[in-house]
């Protein structure tokens, strides 16, 4: 699937990164966990809670490209200056953690583990 | 090449800078990418302890054809039992570390698993240095 199917599925407004939106993805992981995030040896889509800088900062060292902020929580300018270097999308999704991953699976998105 | 970076701390909004340098450095190199996120991902790690349990420090990083060497020594206040922060879950992170989305005890070990050669030395009252290195090929 693609970026764009995420967004659709979600309502989710695009905060960086429309130009990217055709981009195929196949694998989500959820966690506010930036330390668990370090641990992956893959490169999904972040589902996240956390809506601070070091999520970008955490991404960038673990090559994650495409994040999904939940429950309205909107980058800030220093958060999307940042991704904007490290050619990031970024998403945010007005629903809870636990609504978003269940529309990702209804999605057909799959799980690391 | 030597590269030198200084970590304040408590310094969270720069947390990273150093990794994230390094990072654009061994792109520019043509590093393997799979290597290059094991790296960036143990000097980040490491990076971000100096910063959330230290008082500060300094990263050194030394890149040579066939591997990278990073050194973060910090200024303290020292680790009293290294064997215990090596294991998984063990942590004395503060509320705001946690905040940051760190603090789960997993940097130490997430290093080791990263890294050809860790090597972990601490004084309490003085100060902690890890030592790692990564090869290239």
């Amino acid at each position: 699937m693609t970026i764009q199917d995420i967004v659709a599925k979600l309502g989710a407004t695009v905060a960086l990164g429309e130009e990217r939106m055709d981009m195929e993805v196949e694998h989500a992981f959820a966690s506010d966990l930036m330390s668990d995030v370090l641990t992956l040896k893959d490169t999904p889509v972040l589902v996240t809670g956390l809506c601070n800088v070091q999520t970008i900062r955490t991404c960038d060292m673990a090559s994650l490209e495409v994040v999904v902020f939940v429950r309205n929580k909107r980058p800030t300018e220093d958060m999307i200056e940042l991704a904007e270097d490290n050619d990031m999308v970024l998403i945010c999704s007005q629903y809870s953690m636990f609504k978003t991953c269940g529309l990702l699976w209804e999605l057909g998105m799959k799980p690391l583990y | 090449m030597h590269q030198e970076y200084t970590v304040i701390e408590g310094d969270f909004v720069n947390a990273g800078k150093a990794s994230s340098s390094v990072k654009k450095t061994l792109k520019q190199l043509n590093v393997n990418p799979q290597v290059l996120k094991r790296v960036v991902v143990a000097l980040y790690e490491a990076e971000v302890n100096a910063i959330a349990h230290a008082y500060g420090g300094k990263v050194l990083v030394d890149i040579d054809a066939d591997k990278i060497k990073m050194v973060v020594a910090d200024k303290g206040p020292g680790i009293p039992d290294i064997a215990w922060a090596m294991e998984e879950g063990h942590s004395t992170a503060r509320p705001e570390v946690r905040d940051m989305g760190f603090g789960a005890g997993m940097g130490l070990p997430n290093m080791q698993k990263n890294v050809d050669k860790l090597n972990v030395t601490s004084e309490v009252g003085v100060g902690t240095t890890v030592e790692m290195e990564v090869n290239f090929h």
